[in-house]
C-alpha cells in the first residue's frame, strides 16, 4: 500500500507540469492582448504598448516566459497581479479559505440531503417517498444556480430581511455572521449536487439490495434497518465516494457562478475577473492551485475507497 | 493652574471630542459595478477607481455641476502667459500621514505622473515641461505649448497630489496603501470584496464630511447590487441597467439621482485601419451616411434604455458649454438613405459587420439597429465579442463597424482629439483628414470657449457630416440609486460620487 501511495504522489508532479505548460499554451490562443487592456486610453500608442510588454515580459518568447514563471514558482513566488499589483500567492491565500468554506458547506448540504434521500428512495422504491425524492432531485439538478440565487436573495434578504444578500465575513471574525453570509450560496451550490448524490445513492442502493448477501442477511432474520445500514449501504457507498470526490472538484467550478451572484470574494470570482482582465499571473496561479486541489482530492478519494473496501488494501 | 498646563489639556479635550464625534457619525456603504484597479493615481485606469479616488485623494482643482473649474487643493490660478500657469495652494493642508501638502509635494506628484514607468497620466499632461517651486504655497507650471485642456486635466487623477514621503517609501506598491490629502484615509482593501476608508480628522474641509467610514463594495451583477440596496445592506449604488429604474422609482424607500453624463456611445467606422477598411462601407461616405440616416436614435433609446439617455450626433455632451448647438441630432430618413445607396451604385442588401461588447444591453441595442438599418437596405451582422478581445480587434482594425463608448472628460478635447485626430491614440478607425487635425490642434491652443466651439463645429462638419468618420448615437446618463435617508447628495456630470455635504439620517 505504501508503494502505491508513493507512486500516486509521484504522479502529481508531472501532472502539474503538463498542466502548467498547457495553461501557457492556451493563454497564447486566448484573444485579447493584455498590453492593450493595461494601456487603456493609451492603447493606440505603440510606445506605451512596448513599455508594458517589456515590463510584463510579453515581448519575450513564450518558452522564456514559461521558464521565468516556473523558476519563480519553484521559489514559492507566483508573481503579482498585473491589475492590482498584489502578490498572487497572497491573493490565493486570501481567497482560497473563502471558497473552501463555501465548498465544504455546500458539500455537507449536498451529502446530508442527497445520501439519506437516496437511501429512502431505494428502500421505498416506486412508492410516494421515492417519487417525492426523485422530483426534488430533478428540481435540484435542473434549476440554474443563477436564477435560484437571485430568487433566494429576493426572498430571504429583500422581502424577509433574514439574511445578508451578499458579502462574506471570515469564520474567524464572527462565526454567526460568517454562516449567515454563506448559507444561501452554499445551499444554491449544494442543492444541485444533492440531486446528483440522491440519484447515484439510489441506483447503488437498489443494486446492493438485490445482491445475494442482502437476501442472506434478510433470511437470517436481521432487522431491515440493519440490513440497509450495515450491509447494503456500505457497499453502495463505494461509487458514491468516487462521485463525491469528482463533485467536490465540480463544486469549485460551480463556485465561479455562485460567487458572482452573491459577491463572495473567493476563488471563482478571482479567476473570472482575472480572465476578463487578462491578468495572466493570477490565472496561472489559480489554475495550478486548483489542479493541486483536484489531484489531492482524487488521492483522498482513493484512500477512502480503501478504508471502505478492505479488499482493495491487499491489491 | 496656568495656561501652560491648560493648553495641552484643551488640545487633548478637543481631539477627544473630535474622536467621539467621529464615532457617532454613521458609516456609508456604496455598491460599485466592478472592482477598481490599482489605487495609485498615476497608474490607475478604471472609472470605478475614480469614484473611490473622489473620497480618497483631493485634486488641485475640481469641477462643479456647470463643468466650471473650481479650487480644491489649490485656491487660485492665473496664466502668466499662454504657456505659464501659476497655482496658489491651500494653506494648512496635510496628507493622511501627517506630512504637509505644499508646493514641493505638487512638484513631486506631477513629476511622478510624468516620469513613472507605466504612468497613465503622462498622456494627459504631456504638454507639461517643468514644475517650479516658487514658495511653499506657490508652483509655476511651464508648458511646451499653449494648451486649453491642460487645466481641466488637473481636475482628475493628474491633479491628485500624493504624499511624497509615502510614495517614495512604497515605490510601485503605493497603490496598495495610498496616502493622499482627501476627506477619507485608506484603511484596507480586500480584492473583489471591499475598499474601506475612514474619516480623516485633519482634512481641510472636515466640517463637511459626515461619515465615519465609507466602504466600497464591488457587486458585478446589477440585480444583486439593487437587492443589496433594497435590503439595506448598502446605502448607495451605481445603477448600470436602466431596466432597474422603474422598480427603483416605485420603491418609496429609495431615491434616484441622475445627471447627463460627459460620455457617449457611437459607431466607429473602419475607414483606414487595414484590409477591412477597404470595402464599400469604409471607402464611400455616402454608404456610411445612409447607415446613419437609417438609425432612429430616439426609438433606440426608448426600447433599450427606457428613454433615459440623450440622443446625439456629436461627441460633446449638451452639459458642456462647448456643445455644438447647430449640429442637430440626425433625424431618421429612410428615403434619403435608400437614395444614397442607389447613388453609390451598390447592390442591396449591403452586408455590414458590427462588433459589440458582449453585454445584454449593447447586444439589444445592436439588434434594434439591425432591424432599423435592414429597412434601408443593410444586412447587419452582430459580432458580439468579449470586451478584451473587442479592444484588440479595434486596435488591429479587425472590424467594419464597432459600437463603442467613452466615459467622457470635462474638457471637450478629451472627447474629441484622441478619437478623430489622425495621431489620436484611440482613433481605431484610423480616420485621417489634415484639415480636421489642424482644427483640433488649433482648438487645443485656443483659450476662448466661443472660438473653440466654432473650431469644433467646423471640425465636426468635415469629420462627421462630410466624411462620416463616426456616428454618435447617445449620451448616457449617470444613474445612482440610494436610500431616502441619504440627504444632500448631488451628481456632477463626471458621474463621480462626492461625499462633501452628504448626510445619512
Amino acid at each position: 500500500m505504501w508503494g502505491w501511495l508513493l507512486r500516486r504522489l509521484g504522479q502529481i508532479i508531472p501532472t502539474l507540469l503538463i498542466l502548467s505548460v498547457l495553461i501557457f499554451a492556451l493563454q497564447q490562443l486566448m484573444p485579447g492582448d493584455p498590453a492593450i487592456i493595461m494601456a487603456g486610453e493609451e492603447r493606440g500608442d505603440p510606445q506605451v504598448l512596448a513599455e508594458i510588454r517589456a515590463e510584463l515580459m510579453l515581448d519575450r518568447p513564450i518558452w522564456e516566459q514559461y521558464g521565468a514563471w516556473l523558476w519563480r514558482l519553484l521559489h514559492g513566488d507566483l508573481g503579482f497581479s498585473w491589475r492590482i499589483r498584489q502578490p498572487v500567492g497572497e491573493l490565493i491565500l486570501e481567497k482560497l479559505p473563502v471558497t473552501l468554506q463555501l465548498g465544504l458547506m455546500a458539500f455537507v448540504i449536498a451529502v446530508v440531503i442527497g445520501v439519506p434521500a437516496g437511501i429512502v428512495s431505494a428502500a421505498y422504491r416506486d412508492r410516494p417517498a421515492d417519487w417525492a425524492a426523485n422530483g426534488i432531485a430533478l428540481a435540484g439538478i435542473s434549476t440554474p444556480n443563477f436564477w435560484l440565487g437571485i430568487m433566494m436573495i429576493l426572498l430571504f434578504s429583500v422581502n424577509l430581511g433574514w439574511l445578508p444578500p451578499s458579502g462574506y465575513v471570515p469564520i474567524t471574525e464572527d462565526w454567526r455572521q460568517s454562516l449567515a453570509t454563506t448559507i444561501m450560496p452554499a445551499f444554491v451550490l449544494g442543492g444541485g449536487i444533492a440531486g446528483v448524490f440522491m440519484r447515484h445513492t439510489r441506483a447503488a442502493m437498489i443494486g446492493a439490495l438485490g445482491q445475494d448477501y442482502v437476501r442472506t442477511a434478510r433470511a437470517k432474520g436481521l432487522p431491515e434497518k440493519v440490513v440497509i445500514t450495515r450491509h447494503a449501504l456500505r457497499n453502495a457507498l463505494i461509487p458514491v465516494v468516487t462521485l463525491a470526490t469528482i463533485e467536490l472538484g465540480r463544486l469549485l467550478a460551480g463556485a465561479v457562478l455562485t460567487e458572482q451572484i452573491f459577491s463572495i470574494p473567493g476563488f471563482g470570482k478571482l479567476i473570472v475577473d482575472a480572465v476578463f482582465n487578462r491578468d495572466y499571473p493570477v490565472v496561472q496561479g489559480v489554475v495550478v492551485v486548483t489542479a493541486l486541489i483536484f489531484v489531492t482530492l482524487s488521492l483522498i478519494g482513493d484512500l477512502l475507497y480503501m478504508a471502505i473496501n478492505p479488499r482493495l488494501r491487499a491489491a | 493652574m496656568n495656561a501652560r498646563f491648560l493648553a495641552p489639556l484643551a488640545v487633548v479635550a478637543a481631539l477627544a471630542a473630535g474622536a467621539a464625534q467621529a464615532q457617532n457619525l454613521p458609516n456609508l456603504r456604496i455598491g460599485l459595478r466592478e472592482d477598481p484597479d490599482i489605487m495609485d493615481p498615476t497608474l490607475a485606469r478604471s472609472f470605478v477607481g475614480r469614484i473611490v479616488f473622489a473620497s480618497l485623494c483631493d485634486k488641485l482643482f475640481d469641477i462643479n455641476d456647470k463643468l466650471e473649474i473650481v479650487p480644491q487643493l489649490a485656491t487660485t490660478h492665473r496664466w502668466e502667459d499662454p504657456k505659464t500657469l501659476v497655482i496658489t495652494l491651500r494653506e494648512g493642508v496635510t496628507f493622511h500621514d501627517g506630512e504637509r501638502m505644499d508646493a514641493e509635494a505638487v512638484r513631486y506628484s506631477l513629476t511622478r505622473h510624468l516620469t513613472m514607468q507605466g504612468s497613465f497620466r503622462r498622456g494627459e499632461i504631456t504638454d507639461l515641461e517643468a514644475v517650479e517651486v516658487v514658495d511653499p504655497l506657490t508652483v509655476r507650471l511651464r508648458l511646451k505649448q499653449p494648451s486649453a485642456p491642460f487645466l481641466s486635466q488637473l481636475t482628475d487623477r493628474a491633479g491628485m497630489i500624493v504624499s511624497p514621503k509615502a510614495a517614495e517609501a512604497a515605490g510601485r506598491d503605493f497603490g496598495a496603501k495610498p496616502v493622499c490629502a482627501g476627506p477619507f484615509r485608506f484603511v484596507e482593501r480586500v480584492a473583489q470584496d471591499r475598499i474601506v476608508l475612514e474619516r480623516f480628522a485633519n482634512y481641510w474641509n472636515a466640517a463637511n464630511i459626515h461619515f465615519n467610514r465609507v466602504t466600497f463594495q464591488p457587486i458585478t451583477d446589477s440585480t444583486a447590487r439593487l437587492a443589496n440596496l433594497q435590503s439595506g445592506a448598502l446605502e448607495l449604488i451605481e445603477v448600470t441597467s436602466p431596466s432597474d429604474v422603474p422598480g427603483i422609482r416605485r420603491d418609496r424607500r429609495l431615491s434616484l439621482t441622475t445627471v447627463d453624463g460627459l460620455g457617449y456611445w457611437g459607431i466607429i467606422y473602419n475607414v483606414g485601419n487595414g484590409a477591412r477598411a477597404q470595402g464599400p462601407l469604409g471607402q464611400d461616405s455616402r454608404i456610411r451616411q445612409a447607415f446613419d440616416l437609417a438609425i432612429d436614435r430616439e426609438a433606440l433609446i426608448q426600447v433599450v434604455y427606457e428613454g433615459l439617455h440623450t440622443p446625439s450626433s456629436q461627441p460633446i455632451p449638451p452639459a458642456s458649454p462647448m456643445h455644438v448647438r447647430d449640429l442637430r441630432v440626425t433625424a431618421p430618413n429612410l428615403d434619403r438613405a435608400k437614395a444614397l445607396l442607389r447613388e453609390a451604385g451598390i447592390r442591396t442588401p449591403v452586408a455590414v459587420d458590427m462588433m459589440v461588447a458582449n453585454s445584454p444591453e449593447l447586444r439589444q441595442a445592436a439588434e434594434v439597429m439591425q432591424s432599423m438599418v435592414a429597412e434601408a437596405g443593410f444586412e447587419l451582422r452582430i459580432v458580439a465579442t468579449e470586451f478584451a478581445s473587442a479592444l484588440q480587434a479595434a486596435v488591429r482594425g479587425d472590424f467594419q463597424t464597432y459600437l463603442s463608448g467613452w466615459s467622457g472628460r470635462p474638457d471637450p478635447d478629451g472627447n474629441v482629439w484622441t478619437f478623430i485626430h489622425s495621431r489620436g491614440a484611440q482613433n481605431d478607425g484610423k480616420y485621417s483628414n489634415p484639415e480636421v487635425d489642424r482644427l483640433l490642434d488649433q482648438s487645443r491652443a485656443e483659450s476662448d470657449p466661443a472660438r473653440r466651439t466654432a473650431l469644433y463645429a467646423e471640425a465636426f462638419r468635415i469629420a462627421l457630416s462630410q466624411d462620416r468618420a463616426r456616428s454618435y448615437l447617445w449620451h448616457p446618463k449617470t444613474i445612482v440609486a440610494h436610500t431616502t435617508r441619504l440627504q444632500g447628495f448631488a451628481l456632477v456630470p463626471d458621474g463621480l460620487i462626492r461625499l462633501q455635504g452628504v448626510r445619512l439620517r
